[in-house]
């Protein structure tokens, strides 16, 4: 009975029928290929790409130095030297994330008390030289300045959800 | 002791603890934990935070753990659910006005507060209002303020009284407005101020020199032992990437409890000074170059040898400090006597050395640090024993409040002091010391011993000196304590004679309150012209005076600046100048060692070195390198180990400065501490006329380290650059408070600021040596001029 079972399916080609028929079925569905680049795909407002430095609306850098980033990065890619500003506030002297290191798991966003680390969503970006990998604290506040808009932006659309 | 105990269960655990005392004692001894803020274990009660509050059967409310005393039959739980919701509503309300900036603070990750509102608090604050703010006050150079933070415990206020005994912080006003601060706008200016730091549960008092640097959780902890006094304080010194950023006391019990001074607390900055060598240097021709260690090692030898060779060992001397490791003076006084020469010297600020014979084989304390607290009496001469050595001044503090000890002084002025003094001569204190002895001898009606003779039988004895001897003879744990001044005093010799005399016709412990931290090592170690490693036969050489008299013509110094070290600093950069080729061993490259070395070899010390210390109880306190050396600065039993070797000296070959220290402490095995001074020399007084210059060595200039210590040197005991009359003085001489004066003496002089100083006694200058504008003059005991400019 078995060996009939398998005759029957192998001379009728049910198999090749079944297959065909996901082939036939993609084959008029609407396609999912992005034209990478002229086309992109949507992102979530938690997206982790590039790290940047935040200011507040005054021109005040946010960081303080708080050094939590440091201590929950898992790939020991940031490097912070803290000192007292002459107004007396503790600011960072140095601040280098080292994008060889960083595995991009947006723990220094989570630990930041002051949401002056974030990672946007800027993933298209290369190096040329022998250190530029490493993110300096004027590069990280550079990108900052630049896309505050849309950091601002991904973060009032995940708040809701925090 | 026998104290009745009772028992006592707590969580279903049994215990036991003496009746009436604290309940928190016993659960701490037994590792219960209650989280507490107020209660600290070497401070008075004050039950106010409420933190640890926990569940007494039968008790209508939960009761303070701290306030509580045990009683028998008690039945306690610290994690009911009575006892629960009491913690979480303490910790609720002290929140209620506690920022959220612990992000900041430098408390941050080592914060009391933190650790318990972890353990112990809710998770949401029911307080919506807006939270108070309070000022911060700048209490000075050492201590930080952020009075937002403080929870008003009070610790501070209470460390302020009961240990350091300077009311300088208080609390005024009441409740939620309750404010910590300084009554009168001022700095906190106690010696051992430094603590509150570390009693402050929370971040509102932090350290200012390391303030903002780092994170808790960042610092490597390494046990060290401090460098500056006699007791060998047990600190923990924190680094981070091999640099040093706080030091911190560590718990011992018989050595300085849990506090440090100020000055092994802050003096750290002085190793990454300005002037700090990193490479070793030599000289060519009248310039300086930078040069490699084996050069620079090559050209000290030869150096040396060519002297040998030309002249005679006995040209060779050799200066070390007094707070050079014990691995450090043993190796160096092996390399000289190895050359052939016993001019050898650490007591670069004795004056008198003629008695050094008689001297013990290691001058110490005569008992253990923790019997200064038991004492019933104790005279201390020449000792301004508050600032230069603060852990014994707080055990003898502790002696005269819980003991009633009479603590009396024979000093050449008054002092301000943190405890009762029973009694205070501040005359003349060869001739108070005298009178003493001469009041014992009478009280006892024993004869006077035949070479004290002249000295006692001149004294004129009044009420004070009688009051004095019999507080000694009555008490029955009593000690006669000699102190930096005195041994700075031109008859040192006369004085430990005498204070040798007393203390047996008294039966009191004769203690050596000595400087630097291993002066009592240099001693054994054989660091000493006239004496051997442990009081053994050696070749014998000049002392550290004779030294000066006639200058060798090769010198090697240990970490010593001779201008500010020794007694008498012009002389001693003099003689320095004077020597052929000088070999300095040193941390720090300034103007006047360049004018006197030949070649400098950079020294790694305190953190930086391993070795040991024997402190005045002769205890042996080792420890390693902590920190990363400065530049290519090298421990210095690795400089004399290869000195040794190039110079073909047998028995150089060690491994680590624990092979040195095992060497050495093999030959000290049978010493018996004794400082019982068997010396029948007679002694002879030589009278002084006229204006007498007195002075200290304050306690921010001891040794280089911390002279380099730039906020320690903003404090208020830095400003010593002062001459100090008393009024009536002032007006015989023709001068007025402020005046800036010519201060004279012999062929030297200097321009001082004049302060007028009621404790000074008349026909006295009080002017502090190691002080910049005071190096120019000469030794502190002398005949001194006063001029207005």
């Amino acid at each position: 009975m078995k060996l009939l079972k398998h005759y029957i399916k192998s001379f009728l080609f049910l198999e090749l029928l079944k297959g065909m028929s996901v082939t036939g079925r993609y084959l008029f569905a609407r396609k999912i290929t992005v034209q990478y680049p002229e086309e992109k795909t949507p992102m979530s407002p938690r997206f982790r790409g590039l790290h940047a430095q935040r200011r507040y609306a005054n021109g005040e850098e946010r960081c303080i130095a708080c050094k939590l980033c440091e201590a929950v990065c898992p790939a020991l890619a940031i490097t912070i030297d803290v000192t007292e500003r002459d107004d007396g506030t503790r600011r960072t002297s140095r601040y280098d994330i080292d994008l060889f290191k960083c595995i991009y798991c947006g723990f220094c966003e989570e630990a930041c008390p002051v949401d002056a680390i974030v990672e946007t969503e800027i993933f298209e970006y290369h190096f040329e030289n022998r250190g530029e990998n490493i993110m300096t604290k004027d590069k990280l506040l550079a990108i900052g300045d630049k896309y505050e808009v849309q950091i601002a932006a991904a973060k009032a659309a995940d708040a809701p959800y925090r | 002791m026998t104290e009745e105990l009772v028992t006592f269960t707590v969580n279903g655990q049994e215990l036991k603890a003496p009746k009436g005392s604290m309940l928190i004692k016993a659960t701490d001894a037994a590792d219960i934990r209650i989280p507490r803020f107020c209660y600290h274990d070497k401070l008075s009660v004050a039950a106010s935070c409420r933190m640890c509050l926990v569940d007494v059967e039968k008790a209508p409310k939960p009761m303070p753990a701290c306030a509580t005393p045990v009683m028998e039959g008690m039945v306690v739980q610290t994690r009911s659910p009575r006892a629960i919701a009491a913690q979480k509503s303490v910790m609720e309300f002290l929140l209620i006005n506690h920022p959220l900036d612990c992000p900041i603070c430098d408390q941050g990750g080592e914060c009391e507060l933190q650790d318990v509102a972890m353990g112990y608090g809710g998770d949401v604050s029911q307080y919506s209002d807006i939270k108070r703010v309070v000022f911060d006050k700048d209490i000075g150079p050492l201590i930080a303020t952020e009075l937002t933070r403080c929870i008003q415990c009070t610790r501070c206020v209470r460390f302020g009284e009961e240990i350091a005994g300077m009311r300088e912080l208080g609390a005024t006003d009441r409740g939620d407005r309750l404010v910590i601060g300084t009554f009168i706008e001022k700095s906190v200016d106690s010696e051992m101020s430094g603590n509150a730091i570390d009693v402050c549960p929370v971040g509102a008092l932090t350290a200012k020199p390391s303030r903002f640097s780092a994170r808790a959780w960042e610092m490597m902890q390494h046990p060290g032992i401090a460098p500056h006094d006699a007791v060998g304080s047990n600190v923990f010194i924190h680094t981070i990437h091999g640099k040093v950023l706080r030091v911190v006391p560590r718990d011992n019990e018989a050595i300085n409890e849990v506090w440090i001074s100020d000055r092994d607390r802050f003096s750290y900055q002085g190793l990454y000074a300005e002037d700090r060598l990193a490479v070793p240097m030599v000289k060519q021709g009248h310039e300086w170059v930078e040069s490699d260690w084996d050069n620079a090692l090559q050209l000290a030898v030869e150096g040396l040898q060519a002297i040998v060779k030309n002249d005679s060992a006995k040209q060779l001397g050799a200066w070390t400090s007094p707070s050079a490791t014990l691995e450090e003076q043993y190796l160096l006084q092996k390399l000289m006597r190895a050359m052939g020469s016993g001019n050898i010297d650490h007591r670069l600020r004795q004056a008198d050395f003629s008695d050094q014979d008689a001297a013990p084989v290691m001058p110490w304390l005569g008992q253990s640090i923790e019997n200064i607290e038991a004492l019933d009496a104790a005279l201390l001469v020449g000792s301004h024993v508050r600032k230069d050595q603060p852990m014994i001044a707080h055990r003898l503090r502790k002696a005269a409040i819980h003991n009633k000890a009479a603590i009396s002084f024979i000093n050449p002025r008054r002092f301000d002091w943190h405890f009762p003094v029973a009694h205070e001569c501040a005359t003349d204190m060869l001739a108070d010391l005298a009178a003493v002895a001469k009041a014992a001898f009478e009280l006892a009606s024993t004869p006077v011993p035949a070479h004290l003779a002249d000295v006692v039988n001149a004294a004129a004895v009044n009420d004070t000196h009688r009051q004095l001897a019999s507080d000694l003879q009555q008490a029955e744990n009593s000690s006669v304590m000699l102190g930096d001044m005195a041994h700075h005093h031109p008859q040192f010799a006369a004085i430990r004679k005498l204070a040798d005399a007393l203390a047996k016709q008294t039966a009191s412990h004769l203690a050596y309150l000595s400087e630097g931290a291993n002066s009592g090592g240099a001693w054994l170690a054989g660091a000493v012209p006239h004496r051997g490693v442990a009081g053994s036969d050696a070749i014998k050489g000049m002392t550290f005076g004779e030294m000066l008299a006639n200058p060798c013509r090769a010198l090697i110094t240990l970490n010593i600046e001779p201008e500010y070290d020794a007694l008498h600093g012009a002389d001693a950069l003099a003689a320095a100048k004077r020597a052929d080729f000088v070999v300095a061993i040193s941390s720090y490259v300034t103007d006047n060692i360049k004018s006197y070395a030949d070649v400098i070899l950079p020294l790694a010390m305190f953190t930086e070195t391993s070795g040991t210390y024997v402190n005045a109880e002769g205890v042996w306190q080792g420890f390693k390198g902590a920190s990363v050396a400065v530049g290519e600065s090298r421990p210095g039993w690795k400089i004399l180990r290869v000195m040794g070797n190039l110079l073909d000296l047998d028995g150089f070959d060690y491994v680590s400065s624990e092979d040195v220290k095992d060497e050495l402490k093999q030959q000290c095995q049978d010493i018996q501490l004794n400082n019982s001074v068997e010396c029948t020399q007679p002694v002879q007084v030589a009278k002084t006329t006229g204006l007498q210059r007195i002075g200290d060595v304050p306690l921010y200039a001891v040794d280089a380290l911390v002279r380099r210590a730039t906020q320690l040197q903003k404090t208020t005991d830095a400003q010593q650059n002062a001459a100090r009359i008393n009024a009536r003085q002032a007006t015989a001489s023709g001068v007025a408070d402020s005046d800036k004066v010519k201060v004279k003496q012999g062929e030297v002089h200097s321009y001082l600021k004049l302060i007028i100083d009621e404790a000074i006694p008349d026909n006295c200058v009080w002017v502090s040596a190691a002080v910049h504008d005071t190096l120019s003059l000469g030794p502190v005991f002398g005949t001194i001029e006063l001029e207005k400019v």
